[in-house]
C-alpha cells in the first residue's frame, strides 16, 4: 500500500477505540485497556511505516509525502484536508507516536489495574486504597484501582487522536481541529477527577487559558484564509505567496500581513505551550494524573505549539527580506524570558509535579527563543528530546508518588502529602529502578554532557544563540539553564538521596512493571535521541556520526540552513553552567533534615517567598482580570442589564398584559360568556325541575294522561274538520 | 236484523269498560282483565264490520283471529309476569312495582 494511504490511517485507531471503549467496553477494565493500547499500536506501526519510508526518500522536502482532497467549498475556493509527512513531520511523528504508546501501557499500572476496588472510593476522587488479605491471612492496606479507569483510556485515545491528526495535517485548518480536540481532553484529563474542587478549578482555568490563544490564532488562520485563499502548508510557504504577504500592509501600521499573522499564530503558541504570559494553567494542569501531565502537558499537546511555530517559520522570517524582525524578537524575548522566569519559580517549588510543570514551560521557552533567533533545527531538536526525556520525568513522578502513597497507606497516615519532596528522601534504595531512570532524565534536563540527548540539544541551541550574535538571548538561556540544572540537583537530591525524611519514605516500594518499563524505554530515548544531532565541528566526537538530523528536518525549509560554526564559548557555557547547577544543588539539598526549611529560602529571604507564590501571577491576574470580569458578568450584565433592563421590559409587558386580560376578563368573559353558558345550564335545569313532577313512575297515571291527550286532540280534529267546509 | 251501531255501542262499553278496569285498579291481574277486555271489543268491531260492511272478504276474522292469538299470548306472559313479581315482592299491586324508580 502506498505511504500516503497509510498516512490517512494514522490519527484513526485511537478514534475508534475512543468510541469502541464509550459504547461497549466501558465496565470492562480489561478489554477497555487492551482495545485502547491496541488500536494505539496498530497507529504506531503504521506511524514507524511511513516514518521508515520518509526517512529513506530522497529529497523528501521537496516532494513530501502526502495527498488532499478537497473538503469545504467556500465561494470561489476550496478548502483541502489532507495529510503530508516532511522531515519535520516525520520527526514529531516519530516522538508522538514513542511518548504515546510509553504513557499509554504506564496508564495501566499507574491506575492499579489488577488491584481490589477501594470500599470508599466514589468515581470523581483519586482511588483511597482498598484493604486485601494477602498469603498469610494478614489484612493490609493495598492500592486500589481507579474506578473511572475505562473512561481515562478513552479520553486518552480521543486525545491522541487529535495529536496524530494535528502531526499528520498537510493544512492550518486540520492542525487547528486537532489543536481544539486536544485542548477539550486536555480540559477533560484535568478535571478527571472532578470530585476535588482544585482539580476543576485547574481544568476550567487551562480550557480558559489556553482559549485566549486559540482565539488570536484563529484570527491568525482567518487573515491567511482571507489573504491567500488557502490554508493548506504547501500553498502558503511557497515563495509567491509569502512574498505577497510580506508586502502587503496590514490593519496595524508598521506592519505587514505576514508579521501580523505571524504573531497571531504565536498568540497560539503561546496559550497552548505555556508561555509567558499566559503560562498559568501549566502548573496548576498537574491536578490530573500523572499521566495526563506527563503525555499532555509535557510531551505532545504542549509541543503542538512549539510545532506550529516551527512549522509557520517561513511565515515568520517572510518578512526579514524587507528588514522587518519585528515578530522574530517579540517570539525570542517571550521563549527567552519564559525560559529564565519558569527557572526561576522552579526553584521554589516543593510539590515534584509542580518543578517538573515549570520546568516545561522553561523548556519550551528555550525552543520558542530558538525559532525567535532562527534556529530552527535546534528549536526542533529540542522538541525532539524534551518529549523523551520530560515524559520520562513525569513518568519517574509519578512512579515516585506512588511509592510514597504505598508508604502512606502502610502507616495509614494520611495527612502526608505524598507529592511533596520534603517529605521523601533515600527512596534510590527503595526504588532503584526508578531512580536510575529518573536520574537519566534529570541529567538529559540539566543538559549533562555528552552522554544524554538534552546536552546536544540544548547546546544546539546555545551555539545558535551565541553563533548568531544574539547575546543577551545566550545570556539569558545561559542561566535559565544554570538554574535548570540547579532544581534538578534538588529534585534528585530530596527525593531519591540522603536518608528518609518520613517513615512513608522508608516504606516506598518500587511500582509495577508496567510502569518501569515505560521508563526504562524512554530513558533510552532520553540518551540516545541526542546522537543524530551531534554537530560536525564538535572536538573528538563530531564527524563520528553524521549530523543527521540537521540535515534532514533542514531540508524542510527547501535549502539545509547553515551549521553554525564551532565555538568553545557556548560549549564551555554549556557544559560549565550544567555542572555547576548540579554540583551546587547537591551541595545544598544533600542534607536536609526531616522538618527542615529549605535552605535556599533562608538564603534568599523574601525573594523565595516571590518565587514560592510564582511571583504572584495568580493573585495579579485574579485582580486585574477575574475579578473585574466576575463584576462585569455577576454585577454588570447579570444584575442590571439582564435583570434590570431585559427583565425589566418583559415584566413591563406582562404587567400590561396582565391587566388587559383581567379587564377581559372582567368585561366580556365573566359576564357574557360564562353569563350565557351558566343561563343555558341553570334554565335546563329548571325547566327539568319543574317537568319533574309529571314523572311519576305509575304506568296508570301515564295512560290516563295519554287517554286524556287522546280525547283532547281527537275532539280538537273532530271539530276542526267539522269547521272545513 | 239488528243494525250495526248496536255492535259498535256494545263494543264501545266494553272497551270502556275495559280501560276503566286498566286504569282504576290496582290488583295487576285485575289490569290485565282490562286488556282482555279492551281486546275484546275491538274483536267485536272487527267482526261486526265484515259481518256489515264486507262480507265477502275474510280479513276480518283474520284479524280477530290474530287478535285473539296475541291476546292468549300476553295474558301468558303478563301471568307470568305477575306471579314472578308476586314471587319477588309478595305483592301483585302495580304501583308497588317500583324497583326501577330512582
Amino acid at each position: 500500500m502506498p505511504l500516503e494511504a497509510l498516512l490517512w490511517l494514522i490519527p484513526f485507531p485511537p478514534l475508534a477505540a475512543f468510541f469502541v471503549i464509550l459504547l461497549f467496553t466501558r465496565s470492562h477494565r480489561r478489554l477497555s485497556h487492551t482495545v485502547a493500547i491496541g488500536l494505539l499500536a496498530v497507529s504506531w506501526l503504521l506511524a514507524m511505516v511511513v516514518i521508515a519510508g520518509a526517512v529513506r526518500t530522497k529529497g523528501l522536502a521537496e516532494h513530501p509525502i502526502g495527498s488532499s482532497v478537497p473538503w469545504i467549498p467556500t465561494g470561489g475556493t476550496v478548502l483541502s484536508i489532507g495529510t503530508l509527512v516532511d522531515p519535520l513531520g516525520a520527526v514529531t511523528l516519530f516522538f508522538v507516536a514513542w511518548t504515546l504508546l510509553a504513557i499509554f501501557i504506564y496508564s495501566v499500572g499507574y491506575h492499579n489495574f489488577g488491584q481490589p476496588r477501594g470500599e470508599h472510593d466514589t468515581p470523581g476522587l483519586p482511588p483511597h486504597g482498598a484493604h486485601a488479605k494477602d498469603a498469610n491471612g494478614t489484612e493490609r492496606a493495598v492500592p486500589s484501582v481507579e474506578p473511572l479507569y475505562s473512561r481515562f483510556f478513552a479520553f486518552i485515545s480521543l486525545f491522541a487522536f487529535g495529536m496524530l491528526l494535528l502531526v499528520v495535517s498537510d493544512n492550518l485548518l486540520t492542525l487547528f481541529v486537532g489543536w481544539e480536540i486536544m485542548g477539550l481532553c486536555s480540559y477533560l484529563l484535568i478535571g478527571f477527577w472532578y470530585g476535588k474542587d482544585s482539580a476543576k478549578r485547574a481544568a476550567v482555568k487551562a480550557f480558559l487559558t489556553t482559549r485566549v490563544g486559540d482565539v488570536f490564532m484563529l484570527l491568525g488562520l482567518a487573515t491567511l484564509y482571507t489573504q491567500t485563499g488557502s490554508l493548506s502548508y504547501r500553498t502558503l510557504f511557497s515563495h509567491e505567496v509569502l512574498a505577497h504577504l510580506a508586502e502587503t500592509p496590514s490593519y496595524i501600521p508598521g506592519l505587514s500581513m505576514a508579521a501580523l499573522a505571524g504573531l497571531l499564530l504565536f498568540m497560539g503558541t503561546v496559550g497552548k505551550s505555556a508561555q509567558w504570559p499566559l503560562h498559568v494553567w501549566l502548573p496548576d494542569a498537574m491536578e490530573g494524573p500523572t499521566p495526563v501531565s506527563a503525555l499532555i502537558h509535557a510531551a505532545t499537546m504542549v509541543s503542538a505549539g512549539v510545532y506550529l511555530i516551527v512549522r509557520s517559520f517561513p511565515l515568520l522570517t517572510a518578512g526579514l527580506e524587507h528588514g522587518s524582525s519585528f515578530t522574530l524578537s517579540v517570539i525570542a524575548f517571550i521563549g527567552a524570558f519564559s525560559a529564565l522566569f519558569a527557572a526561576t519559580i522552579a526553584l521554589a517549588q516543593n510539590d515534584i509535579k509542580r518543578v517538573l510543570a515549570y520546568s516545561t514551560i522553561s523548556q519550551l521557552g528555550y525552543m520558542v527563543a530558538a525559532v525567535g533567533i532562527g534556529a530552527y533545527v535546534a528549536a526542533a531538536f529540542h522538541l525532539l528530546t524534551h518529549a523523551f526525556f520530560k515524559a520520562l520525568l513525569f513518568l519517574g513522578s509519578g512512579s515516585v508518588i506512588h511509592g510514597v502513597e504505598h508508604g502512606v497507606l502502610h502507616t495509614g497516615n494520611h495527612h502526608i502529602d505524598p507529592q511533596d519532596m520534603f517529605n521523601m528522601g533515600g527512596l534510590r534504595r527503595r526504588m532503584p529502578l526508578t531512580f536510575a531512570t529518573f536520574l537519566i532524565g534529570g541529567l538529559a534536563l540539566s543538559g549533562f554532557p555528552l552522554i544524554t540527548a538534552g546536552f546536544w540539544s540544548k547546546d544546539e541551541i546555545l551555539a545558535d544563540a551565541f553563533g548568531h550574535g544574539h547575546l543577551v538571548v545566550f545570556l539569558t538561556l545561559a542561566l535559565a539553564a544554570f538554574l535548570t540544572a540547579f532544581y534538578t540537583a534538588r529534585q534528585i537530591t530530596l527525593t531519591f538521596l540522603g536518608e528518609p525524611r518520613t517513615e512513608e519514605a522508608r516504606h516506598a516500594h518500587e511500582s509495577v512493571w508496567t510502569m518501569t518499563a515505560p521508563l526504562v524505554l524512554l530513558s533510552v530515548f532520553a540518551i540516545a535521541a541526542g546522537w543524530v544531532g551531534i554537530p560536525e565541528h564538535f572536538p573528538g566526537l563530531g564527524g563520528l556520526v553524521p549530523n543527521w538530523f540537521h540535515e534532514f528536518v533542514g531540508s524542510t525549509l527547501g535549502e539545509v540552513p547553515e551549521a553554525v560554526a564551532f565555538s568553545a564559548v557556548p560549549l564551555l557555557t554549556s557544559i560549565g553552567v550544567a555542572f555547576a547547577g548540579l554540583l551546587l544543588g547537591w551541595l545544598v539539598y544533600r542534607r536536609v533534615p526531616a522538618g527542615a526549611v529549605d535552605p535556599v529560602a533562608r538564603l534568599l529571604g523574601p525573594v523565595h517567598s516571590l518565587l514560592k507564590s510564582k511571583y504572584y501571577f495568580d493573585e495579579i491576574y485574579d485582580f486585574i482580570l477575574i475579578r473585574p470580569l466576575r463584576w462585569f458578568g455577576e454585577t454588570f450584565v447579570y444584575q442590571w442589564m439582564d435583570r434590570g433592563l431585559i427583565d425589566g421590559v418583559l415584566h413591563g409587558i406582562a404587567r400590561l398584559a396582565a391587566a388587559l386580560g383581567t379587564f377581559f376578563r372582567r368585561a366580556i368573559d365573566l359576564p357574557v360568556i360564562n353569563g350565557f353558558g351558566d343561563l343555558v345550564g341553570a334554565s335546563t335545569k329548571r325547566a327539568g325541575q319543574s317537568l319533574r313532577v309529571l314523572q311519576t313512575g305509575r304506568v296508570q297515571q301515564y295512560l290516563l294522561i295519554g287517554l286524556v291527550n287522546i280525547v283532547v286532540v281527537g275532539a280538537l280534529l273532530f271539530y276542526l274538520s267539522a269547521l272545513r267546509p | 236484523m239488528v243494525p250495526l251501531s248496536w255492535y259498535l255501542i256494545v263494543a264501545a262499553a266494553l272497551f270502556c269498560l275495559g280501560l276503566y278496569g286498566v286504569l282504576a285498579r290496582r290488583n295487576s291481574v285485575a289490569i290485565l282483565m282490562g286488556i282482555e277486555l279492551m281486546l275484546n271489543a275491538v274483536n267485536l268491531n272487527l267482526v261486526a264490520f265484515w259481518r256489515y260492511l264486507a262480507p265477502a272478504r275474510m280479513s276480518g276474522q283474520v284479524f280477530a283471529v290474530i287478535v285473539f292469538a296475541v291476546a292468549a299470548a300476553e295474558a301468558a306472559v303478563g301471568l307470568a309476569l305477575i306471579i314472578s313479581l308476586y314471587r319477588l315482592r309478595r305483592t301483585v299491586v302495580a304501583d308497588e312495582a317500583d324497583l326501577l324508580r330512582g
